[in-house]
């Protein structure tokens, strides 16, 4: 069973995300790491298959400049081969173009499975992953928790707003993943030599067969017009706890807010 | 005063067999705005549904019907983009961030190749006519304003309880609001394989809840990872359960197994908008905030006094969580028990 994996490469999310003050974008420059949502993905995409007993992962990023921490880190947990998409013309690109991307990207590749993060760190807007799948033709489970083969289709655990279920659905197909869904392994040393030499295909917007102008800025059909700081909170008081009485001050608001 | 919009589609999923609530905020806000407004159902109930729609501005109540158990997502989607294209077409679809509207919203979006603003906390129509939509970026601490230069229909994702039906009190819906919606079939479209290839072989639900719903409970106690190492969340639950308010979590910390999901409060999960909210051990990641930055009055617990929450909140214990929350929940019950 191949499988392909969506990997977004991000900023530190560590660091305060900000807007371009020009261009209105999420700024993505600076070092970018693999987004611990997508290393996830990974892992759960080499799990699958493991039980299928054959089979490769590759892993599918779009990025600026040829960034390729994030697909090396995957590489290392051992996923076989990756693609990188990566042009100055992507730039500003919105979630819908994203998804056309990766889905020109995917396509040549034909796999039986397509996994991605159910949101991002940085822009948790969720909507690409599903948008993908509709470009691929796919069948797709979002918010899986837990996944397995059986008889060669899917069994998934989805996480609903109201409980856990039982999903399944027959290849080929794409799933969603929540960041608890599993715990990524760490990389062998092996793995990161092998990973320095894994085959990473680098295509342009044009291998892709699409124009400079369906992508990027000019391609993308929401954009952010201004911004603003919102009306924030204002700190309040601040005490330390000294292992007997710092808990006190929370039973005064307690107290005054009528819940005593 | 005129409308600022024609048709506004509104989908509703159903709870329980009623209108969900997320829903019916967003007729309420789209009564105030459009002329006409549709509610957008899947399942077998609509016509159980239909009085309630009526009651909230719902002219009509477009249905696929039953789905049996297949997962939405792709069904109703090519539904509405066929009906759409047969000319039934409304200038805007609200959707509530649910799992499958989310699904929906996003097939949808490639179908029709129009963007999804999704986290949207307000929408208002330029005078060009075009829809702005505000989102709020970085945990809430910035609001960008966003425009969709694809036209008619803009897909929006709405956060909860973001419209207000305030402007519900104007409105234009011509429907009479004591007629129920008029039921009418949403026919899905031969979409091969899609429509049914996902089936929910299972539904589990969740253990019942004791006490008051995130969404009623006048105080929330919230855990984060700072609770830990190990899982202490029944301390969290009993100091809920004393207040007479609810128990939420992190989304580390229902990743680490200590909470279900639907005690999640975050971007993905639920939003509250309680009197009092005490987090402990949460330091405060955009992602939590965005779910929880309404409540009246913010108490943190943490050891990180420059954590993000810790500097937004209204009191902040710097201290382990572990061991604040152990002594708050004995002195709390030895203020339910002792002499009044």
């Amino acid at each position: 069973m191949d499988v392909a994996v969506c990997v977004k490469q991000i900023p530190d999310p560590a660091v305060p995300g900000r807007l371009d003050a020009s261009a209105l974008t999420l700024v993505r420059t600076g070092a970018l790491v693999l987004d611990a949502a997508d290393a996830v993905g990974v892992e759960l995409a080499l799990r699958l298959v493991e039980q299928a007993g054959a089979g490769t992962v590759t892993v599918v990023s779009m990025a600026p400049q040829g960034a390729m921490v994030g697909l090396r880190a995957a590489l290392a947990m051992g996923a076989a081969a990756a693609v990188l998409v990566s042009d100055d013309a992507l730039a500003g690109s919105d979630a819908l173009i994203t998804a056309k991307v990766l889905a020109a990207a995917i396509a040549r590749l034909g796999p039986d499975l397509v996994v991605a993060g159910t949101e991002s760190t940085d822009g948790y807007t969720g909507t690409m992953p599903v948008q993908l799948a509709e470009l691929l033709a796919l069948p797709s489970i979002t918010f899986v928790r837990r996944a397995g083969l059986c008889d060669g289709a899917l069994v998934v655990e989805r996480q609903g707003e109201d409980g856990v279920d039982e999903v399944t659905c027959p290849l080929p197909a794409l799933l969603t993943v929540m960041s608890g869904a599993a715990v990524p392994r760490y990389p062998t040393y092996s793995g990161i030599r092998a990973a320095r030499l894994a085959p990473v295909s680098v295509l342009s917007v044009a291998d892709l067969g699409l124009a400079a102008d369906q992508v990027g800025v000019v391609g993308s059909r929401q954009r952010v017009v201004s911004a603003r700081p919102a009306v924030g909170r204002v700190a309040g008081v601040a005490v330390a706890d000294d292992g007997a009485v710092g808990h006190l001050p929370i039973l005064e608001v307690l107290d005054r807010a009528g819940l005593l | 005063m005129t409308p600022v919009l024609g048709r506004v589609w509104v989908v509703v999923q159903s709870d329980s067999g009623r209108p969900a609530t997320s829903g019916l905020e967003l007729l309420g806000w789209a009564r105030g705005a459009a002329a006409v407004v549709d509610a957008i159902h899947w399942g077998p109930d609509a016509e159980a549904m239909a009085p309630a729609l009526g009651a909230h501005g719902a002219a009509r109540v477009l249905s696929t019907g039953d789905l049996g158990d297949a997962l939405p997502g792709a069904a109703v989607a090519a539904a509405m983009a066929a009906r759409m294209g047969c000319g039934d077409a409304p200038d805007v679809v609200l959707f509530s961030p649910t799992h499958d509207q989310r699904d929906i919203a996003g097939r949808l979006s490639a179908r029709l190749d129009r963007p999804v603003l999704a986290n949207a906390v307000t929408l208002s129509v330029a005078d060009d006519g075009g829809v702005v939509t505000e989102h709020e970026l970085f945990g809430g601490t910035t609001v960008a304003s966003a425009r969709s230069t694809a036209g008619p229909p803009h897909l929006v994702v709405v956060r909860p309880r973001s419209l207000s039906a305030a402007a519900a009190a104007t409105a234009f819906s011509s429907v009479d609001a004591g007629r129920p919606a008029a039921v009418v079939p949403l026919p899905v479209p031969e979409i091969g394989r899609l429509a049914t290839a996902a089936q929910v072989r299972c539904r589990g639900r969740a253990v019942p809840r004791v006490g008051p719903s995130l969404d009623e409970a006048p105080v929330v106690v919230a855990a984060g990872r700072g609770l830990g190492p190990t899982d202490r969340f029944e301390l969290v639950e009993e100091l809920a359960r004393l207040l007479g308010g609810a128990p939420a979590a992190t989304r580390a910390a229902v990743d680490a197994g200590w909470a279900p999901f639907t005690i999640q409060v975050g971007q993905t999960g639920r939003t509250v908008a309680p009197e009092v909210y005490l987090a402990f051990g949460i330091s405060g990641a955009a992602q939590h905030l965005i779910g929880m930055k309404s409540a009246r009055t913010i108490v943190a617990v943490d050891t990180d006094p420059d954590a993000p929450l810790m500097a937004i909140a209204d009191l902040a214990v710097v201290g382990d969580a572990a061991s604040v929350l152990t002594r708050l929940v004995d002195a709390v019950r030895a203020r339910r028990t002792g002499p009044q």
